[in-house]
């Protein structure tokens, strides 16, 4: 459903561009596309699983470098796994926010076919997580809180992730992010899919926006694995339960963040605002626990992530 | 090393007679679930085999006989979590861990309940993992088998609650932590909870790590997805059995990915060895010993 109003907004949009380059401004046929675009943008209510898969997945939405130019001060790049490669698909390093030096890390992807190439579409390879894991690492040495921003369609599949160790680069960013000392807190921005968003995302809080889903796998692979035919994705995506209302039932997020009526594209601004007063709020929690207290914290999270579902018998 | 209850052990095996403590009296006092003979155990018609890799034939018992390893080419065959744990012991001295995970559906997937059912029953196994405490060579150690024959041994909540379970009592009595892997990955069934598990059990892994105790790491066919990314690669000795597959993305997925053809031996043990991925490969009748090795090595640190 909101893949066709979509495709309609986009056409208002391109007229209401057109109308403006015109010498003489046609105020009445404006008034009346902005009404028309209004209208539809408010349809976007009651969405189901599929649909918010195409918001999270929208071309629009808010990027990573985008949230740090909008949340954070004075951030500083960091480039490298140290052993050997630099992988464009985490985007990372430290900023201030609120006044503390913190270290951000997150899953980039780009806002055209260029910039995806080189971003490898925010899918990391065994070198992205390496290079993850040095960042969170040196932020327990500095004492910095890190604040992960996930949005990949999963850990890329490739003959070189696979032999560079992609399986085993995961699995050690699970283990030792659960033992960090310093507060970590995940947002999940976009789509979550797979280890390879998890593997940003062993965090004392996660966070999910209103329109954003996560889940074991990408719904097309999930269609795939059970039925062997990806384009009954939109069937998955029903059966998923991916969405962040399904997950904060589950008690795998903590909170949800609200995006405006169509998505986040639609009014970046308020979402920065409302990103960074709950980003806010969670970390303020954290900041009064000590060291050891916020790896146990962690620890006791995912220990019992599954506790409303297991029954030890 | 303390033994965690009062069970006499039977005594050491003499060198050289590897295979012949798998002894079938002995097999209702090794695993409690092992009253239902698995299909593994009951010869079915026909008696005859043909080895997938040297495609030569075999009687099936033949194969049985020899850890269901090609007597010829040395193949490996799936083997059962049971007879893996048989052929890994001291005769009488493992114990299951008394972790029964109760059946829970979270996305209410059409038909699970009924597919675990019958799995249960054809396997003889509660879930796609088999843990407990055993002595190998005299060494206590905690071991946790994986069974492909069971839902592709994917991981669900049940099984990472073992898993995590199995890490968790290795921890408490301090004994060293052995772990076959045999799995497709997480499981889709159970969605994002499965995806969940990968944190919890290595979270666990790591928790065992910082306090000092050793884990034993068997990679066996196949290996892959959520396991290969969370504990499976863990180890701080990681051993494989030859030929496994062992990989994060399956090589069906790679090739539509990339669209093209994967090399021969991609993602197989040896593959895996020769990127430093795992330290040694080692056949299944050598298994025994070369865990017996690592655990001698480790046992003078007090711990």
């Amino acid at each position: 459903m909101v893949k066709e109003i979509d495709a309609k907004i986009n056409e208002i949009d391109n007229q209401i561009e057109e109308l403006k380059s015109k010498e003489v401004l046609d105020e009445a046929q404006l008034y009346v596309l902005k009404r028309q675009r209004h209208d539809l943008v408010k349809m976007c209510k009651n969405l189901d699983p599929h649909d918010k898969v195409f918001i999270a997945r929208h071309k629009k939405r808010p990027k990573i470098t985008e949230y740090i130019d909008n949340i954070f001060q004075d951030f500083f790049e960091q480039q490298g796994d140290l052993l050997g490669k630099e992988d464009g698909s985490i985007f990372g390093g430290i900023a201030t926010y609120h006044g503390i030096p913190v270290t951000v890390i997150g899953h980039r992807k780009g806002n055209d076919l260029n910039e995806n190439l080189k971003c490898n579409f925010g899918m990391p390879g065994p070198e992205g997580y390496r290079k993850a894991l040095r960042l969170m690492k040196q932020a327990e040495k500095f004492g910095r809180p890190i604040i992960t921003f996930i949005d990949t369609p999963g850990a890329y599949p490739g003959l070189e992730a696979e032999t560079n160790g992609q399986g085993t680069a995961i699995a050690t960013n699970l283990a030792k992010m659960s033992a960090l000392k310093v507060p970590v807190i995940a947002v999940v921005t976009g789509e979550g899919s797979s280890g390879g968003a998890l593997a940003i995302g062993v965090a004392n809080s996660v966070i999910m926006l209103e329109n954003a889903v996560y889940s074991i796998l990408s719904p097309e692979g999930y269609a795939t694995i059970l039925w062997k035919d990806s384009s009954r994705s939109d069937e998955a995506c029903n059966m998923m339960k991916l969405t962040a209302q399904d997950l904060k039932a589950f008690n795998v997020i903590d909170d949800i963040i609200p995006e405006p009526v169509g998505g986040a594209h639609m009014n970046k601004k308020a979402v920065y605002k409302t990103v960074d007063r709950y980003l806010r709020r969670e970390l303020d929690k954290y900041l009064k626990m000590g060291p050891e207290e916020l790896s146990k914290h962690r620890y006791k999270k995912f220990r019992n992530i599954d506790a409303d579902y297991l029954k030890v018998l | 090393m303390k033994l965690p209850f009062n069970k006499v052990f039977k005594g050491k095996q003499k060198e050289g007679t590897e295979r012949k403590y798998i002894d079938v009296a002995d097999e209702k006092s090794v695993v409690a679930s092992s009253e239902k003979k698995t299909d593994e155990d009951t010869i079915a018609a026909p008696a005859v085999t043909t080895c997938p890799k040297c495609k030569q034939e075999f009687s099936k018992q033949e194969i049985k006989d020899n850890l269901n390893v090609c007597v010829a080419c040395g193949h490996h065959y799936v083997i059962s979590a049971e007879k893996r744990v048989r052929t890994l012991v001291d005769p009488g001295t493992f114990r299951p861990l008394k972790c029964k995970v109760a059946f829970t559906n979270p996305l209410e997937y059409p038909e699970y309940e009924d597919k675990i059912t019958e799995l249960q029953k054809k396997t003889g196994l509660d879930e796609a993992v088999l843990a407990g405490v055993g002595k190998i060579d005299g060494f206590d150690a905690v071991i946790a088998v994986m069974s492909s024959k069971f839902l592709m041994g994917s991981m669900g909540i049940a099984v990472g609650e073992k898993i995590t379970n199995a890490v968790e009592y290795a921890d408490r009595k301090k004994l060293p932590l052995i772990i076959f892997t045999a799995s497709g990955g997480a499981r889709m069934q159970e969605g994002i909870l499965s995806l969940m598990q990968m944190a919890k059990t290595s979270a666990a892994v790591e928790k065992f790590n910082n306090n000092g105790g050793l884990y034993i790491s068997v990679l066996t066919h196949p290996t892959t997805g959520g396991v290969t990314a969370s504990f499976a690669t863990l180890g701080d000795i990681t051993l494989a059995e030859p030929e496994a597959l062992i990989g994060f993305a399956g090589p069906r997925v790679i090739e539509q990915t990339i669209g093209q053809k994967l090399p021969e031996g991609f993602q197989r043990s040896e593959f895996q060895q020769e990127h430093g991925f795992v330290d040694q490969i080692v056949p299944r009748d050598k298994m025994r010993e070369t865990l017996a090795h690592i655990l001698r090595l480790h046992c003078k640190r007090g711990k």
